[in-house]
């Protein structure tokens, strides 16, 4: 299971057994494009899109999709290609803030858990169990309705609700590595606990975390959309996948399906994608799998 | 085992008392003030005054919290704002819709998934493998609410083959005689296939719009599960023996990878139930995640706690019955215990 | 409630399937049947509480009360603006009185012998003051509404005789017969609610809250909170013509566009709880008829916290009043379902009459002006809240004046505030800017300007307004009214309107319609001043 500390050497490995693994499965090489994709209009959507995604225009109200807009028009006239493509940046942050907060806290209590033991790997146990226990959506609401309904906290309810999954992930793979070779030379030239934690575990058991994270990307995001649903969103007028399905999916029966239907297949997109990644990585990180 | 039982059961109660703690935290922070709502529309802030003291919400965080689970010691669960009934009994009647809507989607996914996931291990790396990837994946990265929508567009109201997402039955159909709550087996138990069809039908496109959502955790559980067992040595003895390729698969591979499913299923329950909270709202299902949802946005407490509670032992008994399971699939358990 | 026995019929039904001699076509008839007898209301959400007099009962349970209780006295209909039946608010009608004699200090009601309540026992003079006593004690909403009529205390009811009950004034007011015609003066079956109070319950109000009560056309056979609540019909009802529909079943589906779905489909027959885009484009389906009416005396405002700076200065809020996008609200938020307050010509004269439009229209040069005169050419930043229960018309006026007001440089971040939390916030009276619908059952604008303008600093003056000369007015209204000076009334309306509209501490947006829509099969819609439905008029062809 264990593989020593990467060297140069096992990184061009790894490298070049990731560059097979994305040949000899296009689905995983369809998600890396797509995942460009989403990076580019994340850092380049405010700049590339026809019209100001904010902008009102009363006078073209619910139209359908045209060449002048792609995606149509929504209740107040705004472009909905422009709202689309603007909204990847928050969506993205959102998925992004929150995968990293709970990595930060739910990786390393998780780390410490499994490698420490004793008392850290109860109390980490019980904090999972508890968080585990509850409904995690109507707990990610209730935190939102509680803290108020801003990005911020919509970012925290979503890492919290991840928290067990990453402890859990990181404690295992970190008590397997405790009695490691490489650990085992790391202690033996005086290194200490801690150190060890964080210079030998943490890097070795990162390409598995990694993989959970890019899972658990589609999740914060649709996490996100569902809060919108119930009116636990971001603020208008914001533009916001999740806002603009509920909003829209309301219209759906009336015939505006492209109110809807445009940012859901981007929502779906963003989440098939980190999925998809998700899956390819762990190809590329665990390999025994593969066999 | 039993004493396994009881072990498995005590490890339990600390996140138990944690859901309790943290719930009742949780509510009080919630915006909006009970006392107000009491106190009507047209309450003077000094009438609001009153209604917080007769209510207690003006004695400190501890005291309040002291009485609250005095009453829970009681079964008293508090009273809901929203539908001024007594929380226990709205959970009470409302907790079978939500568990056989779930369980028909979870039945509904694992025939669907497992399949998919097996056929996906057997021809690893091909189209199939690949294309059975793309469509659970797809699957899960719908939010329910669109999908759930989208079902009900289609197929109630352009091709008018389902019946109005107006809950578990026909406005004019009556319900089955309660045995257990499920109206599926309640009707067939009164041999009334009326309801039965009814109540079927009803539930069948909430049930697709959730097995849709679970269909990719439970494919790809399998699907890795396969995969490591086929690669094992006893499945290449039985290969190399001469067994059939379907004999192989289905009773030597399929058995022995069908632990993690099992114990993956617990997971994915709670996960849906997580989702039933929207499908719900979408169908006007009337379970406890629609209550639920109406009661946080309502700042209603007692059912917020009380959905949280039951959702809780709820999942921490479907825990227990899956390593029961465990252990009756997997004999080496059986052994160490 | 009746569950128990719900049950045990079904669980008949089913012994009665189990034996094999049920047939699916006989079903199927007897479901027909039943379905042409039974009007299916759908609607959001549904009550919590089948007695007005209830602690924190909600709006859909003013429906029921209204629907299973019978009053002294109502309302005769006219024909509205709409050509729709609509209430007149001058014309009474006896309901469980006969007789109405109003004197200097009090009026006498006699009540009519032959009315009984559900349980069959005759409604009497001390049902009726039991009733009025109880609304006036129980606190909270309902006694608040007794006494905008002064209707205060027990001492007021008298019994003369089993069927007669005297009601003396305690001071000269317009309002006191009117609102003994709005839906809190209920006639309860004393006897019945008494023999279920506890000590710590006297008034009986956990009882009423599950069971109806009353000697009303409807009575409540089942309710299941937060699913539907069936109405069947009094057949004993004496109060008035006998209902044409039996059976009222009303659902609570959440989905506004499975509500739309389920009438378009001809599932559903009525409801009135849609968004106003759905209206608009339903009045095209030959199968539906939509009525459309606006709310008496009812207003939806942007209000300002005129204790705060910077709208303290009433060149401030006369700029914001330029600077809204009234138009655009009206199409874009609205559909045009509304009635305009906005835009009189500069040659109006006001009117004895509310509401009325005010004079500002978009004009952002004169905006920009004034916010110079106040000394904030710049602009400034503020937080533009609003009620997140009513986001569907709310998000879209607020985005709307978000970026309207970003022109003359006031910056705003919207604050959407879950319905729950949206009282206490304006209790607290402290949200600098926020959007707010007002409306009074009592249609008289000296009532909403005393709970919306007046310096007592109600919970509905959300801006804080206070000032002793709107006050003046006010009073003057008030005592005009009750004696009877219609020269003297008009006058202080007129001042007080010109008044609201000059210092501008809410700007009116628009009129808000309450929309019912329909199965073509379904007539007699009746607009309500608590605008819910009455389903004694209703028919089902």
């Amino acid at each position: 299971m264990s593989r020593s500390p990467g060297t140069g050497a096992a990184i061009l490995a790894t490298l070049s057994h990731a560059r097979y693994v994305i040949s000899g499965n296009p689905v995983t090489a369809f998600a890396f494009m797509l995942l460009g994709l989403l990076l580019f209009c994340a850092v380049f959507g405010p700049w590339i899109v026809p019209f100001d995604p904010l902008a009102s225009d009363t006078a073209a109200t619910l139209k359908a999709p045209s060449l002048r807009h792609w995606f149509g028009t929504d209740a107040l006239g705004r472009d909905v290609f422009s709202r689309v493509v603007a909204a990847t940046r928050l969506d993205l942050a959102i998925a992004v803030f929150s995968v990293a907060l709970v990595f930060a806290f739910g990786g390393l209590a998780g780390i410490a858990a499994g490698f420490f033991g004793g008392w850290t790997d109860r109390i980490v146990g019980r904090i999972a169990d508890t968080i585990m226990a509850f409904p995690l959506f109507v707990l990610a609401m209730g935190i939102v309705a509680a803290l108020g309904n801003t990005v911020t906290n919509i970012v925290i309810a979503t890492a919290i609700i991840n928290f067990p999954l990453y402890a859990r992930v990181a404690r295992t793979e970190a008590s397997v590595r405790r009695e490691a070779g490489f650990v085992m030379a790391a202690r033996l030239s005086g290194n200490s606990e801690l150190r060890i934690a964080l210079t030998s575990i943490l890097p070795n058991i990162l390409p598995i975390m990694m993989v959970q994270m890019s899972l658990t990307m589609g999740y914060a995001i649709l996490n996100a959309a569902g809060l919108s649903f119930i009116g636990l969103g971001v603020r208008p007028p914001m533009p916001e996948w999740g806002i603009m399905v509920a909003e829209g999916a309301g219209s759906i029966i009336s015939g505006e399906w492209w109110l809807a239907l445009f940012p859901g297949l981007a929502l779906m997109l963003a989440v098939f994608c980190f999925n998809l990644i998700g899956d390819g990585l762990r190809d590329i990180v665990d390999p025994q799998r593969r066999t | 085992m039993l004493k396994i039982l009881i072990g498995r059961i005590l490890t339990t109660i600390p996140a138990l008392i944690g859901v309790v703690v943290v719930s009742f935290l949780l509510t009080r922070v919630l915006p909006g003030d009970t006392a107000a709502y009491f106190a009507g529309p047209a309450a003077t802030p000094q009438a609001i005054e009153e209604v917080r003291k007769k209510l207690g919400l003006d004695r400190p965080l501890p005291e309040q919290f002291a009485s609250y689970v005095r009453d829970l010691s009681h079964g008293n669960l508090g009273q809901s704002l929203t539908t001024g009934q007594p929380v226990l009994s709205d959970i009470k009647a409302r907790l079978p819709a939500s568990a056989e809507l779930t369980l028909f989607g979870l039945v509904l996914s694992l025939l669907i998934a497992v399949p998919l996931g097996i056929v996906a291990a057997v021809r690893q790396g091909s189209m199939i493998d690949h294309a059975c990837r793309a469509i659970v994946t797809a699957g899960v990265s719908l939010p329910v609410f669109f999908t759930g929508l989208l079902l009900v567009y289609v197929f109630y109201f352009i091709l008018q083959i389902s019946p109005a997402p107006l809950g578990r039955l026909d406005v004019f159909a009556s319900a089955p005689a309660e045995i257990t709550g499920f109206y599926l087996l309640d009707s067939l138990l009164a041999r009334d296939g009326a309801t039965f069809r009814a109540s079927f039908s009803q539930l069948l496109l909430p049930g697709v719009t959730l097995a849709i959502f679970a269909l990719a955790p439970i494919a790809r559980i399998t699907r890795a599960s396969m995969l490591s067992v086929l690669s094992m040595d006893f499945v290449r003895t039985a290969r190399a023996s001469g067994l059939s390729r379907r004999k192989v698969i289905m009773t030597y591979a399929f058995r022995n990878a069908l632990l993690p499913v099992v114990t993956t299923l617990g997971m994915v329950f709670s996960f849906l139930l997580g989702a039933n909270v929207l499908v719900e709202k979408v169908f006007a299902w009337p379970g406890i995640g629609s209550y639920a949802v109406e009661a946080l946005i309502a700042s209603d407490f007692a059912p917020v706690q009380g959905f949280v509670l039951a959702m809780a032992i709820l999942y921490i008994v479907l825990n227990l019955l899956i390593d029961l399971s465990y252990r009756l699939i997997d004999p080496r358990m059986r052994a160490s215990s | 409630m009746d569950r128990r026995k719900f049950i045990k019929t079904a669980g008949a039904a089913a012994a009665v399937s189990a034996t094999g001699v049920s047939a699916p076509a006989i079903v199927t008839s007897a479901m027909a049947q039943s379905r042409a007898e039974t009007l299916l209301i759908v609607s959001e959400s549904g009550p919590n509480n089948l007695d007005i007099h209830g602690v924190g009962t909600n709006v859909p349970g003013y429906e029921v009360s209204w629907n299973c209780y019978d009053r002294l006295i109502s309302h005769e209909m006219k024909t509205g603006e709409n050509g729709a039946p609509y209430y007149d608010r001058e014309k009474f009608k006896p309901e469980l009185a006969e007789d109405m004699n109003v004197g200097a200090n009090s009026v006498t009601f006699k009540l009519r012998k032959d009315a009984t309540f559900h349980d069959g026992a005759p409604v009497t003079a001390r049902d009726v003051k039991w009733s009025l006593d109880r609304a006036v004690s129980v606190g909270g909403f309902p006694t608040f509404q007794m006494k905008a009529g002064s209707l205060e205390k027990p001492e007021q009811f008298v019994v003369v005789d089993d069927h007669t009950v005297r009601i003396d004034f305690l001071r000269p007011d317009k309002l006191t017969i009117p609102d003994l015609a709005v839906i809190v003066p209920c006639v309860i079956n004393s006897e019945l609610v008494k023999k279920n109070a506890t000590a710590q319950d006297p008034w009986g109000l956990e009882y009423t809250k599950q069971n109806t009560a009353g000697s009303g056309a409807y009575k409540v056979t089942k309710w299941t909170p937060g699913t539907e609540v069936v109405f069947e019909r009094n057949e004993a009802w004496k109060c008035g013509k006998m209902p044409a529909i039996p059976r009222i079943i009303w659902r609570m589906v959440p989905s506004a566009g499975n509500r739309r779905a389920l009438l378009e489909r001809g599932d559903a027959d009525i409801s009135y709880d849609l968004p106003n885009k759905d209206f608009v484009e339903l009045k095209s389906n030959p199968k539906l008829s939509i009525i459309s009416t606006p709310y008496s005396n009812g207003v939806q405002y942007l209000g300002m916290n005129v204790k705060k700076p910077p709208f303290d200065n009433p060149k401030v809020r006369q700029a914001v009043a330029y600077a809204l996008p009234y138009q655009k609200i009206m199409d874009a938020a609205l559909y045009g379902l509304s009635k305009p307050l906005f835009g009189a010509s500069a040659a109006a004269t006001t009117q004895p009459s509310w509401p009325q439009a005010h004079k500002y229209n978009v004009d952002l040069a004169k905006a920009r002006a004034l916010l110079a005169e106040a000394g904030l050419a710049d602009g400034f930043e503020t937080t533009l809240s609003f009620d997140l229960g009513f986001a569907g018309v709310n998000e879209p006026v607020c985005v709307l004046i978000q970026e309207s007001l970003a022109q003359i440089g006031i910056k705003t971040t919207i604050n959407k505030v879950p319905g729950a939390n949206w009282r206490t916030e304006l209790n607290k009276k402290e949200m600098p800017l926020f959007t707010n619908v007002f409306s009074g059952w009592l249609d008289y604008p000296e009532y909403f300007f005393f709970w919306c303008y007046d310096g007592q600093n109600s919970v509905f003056n959300t801006m804080s307004y206070q000032n002793p000369e709107m006050d003046k007015l006010i009073a003057s209204a008030r005592s005009s009214a009750a004696a009877g000076n219609k020269a003297a009334y008009d006058k202080s309306v007129e001042g007080f309107v010109d008044l609201a509209y000059t210092d501008m501490p809410r700007i009116p947006l628009f009129q808000p319609y309450v929309n019912v829509a329909m199965q073509k099969n379904i007539t007699g819609y009746q607009y309500w001043f608590h605008r819910r439905l009455d389903y004694r008029a209703l028919v089902k062809a």
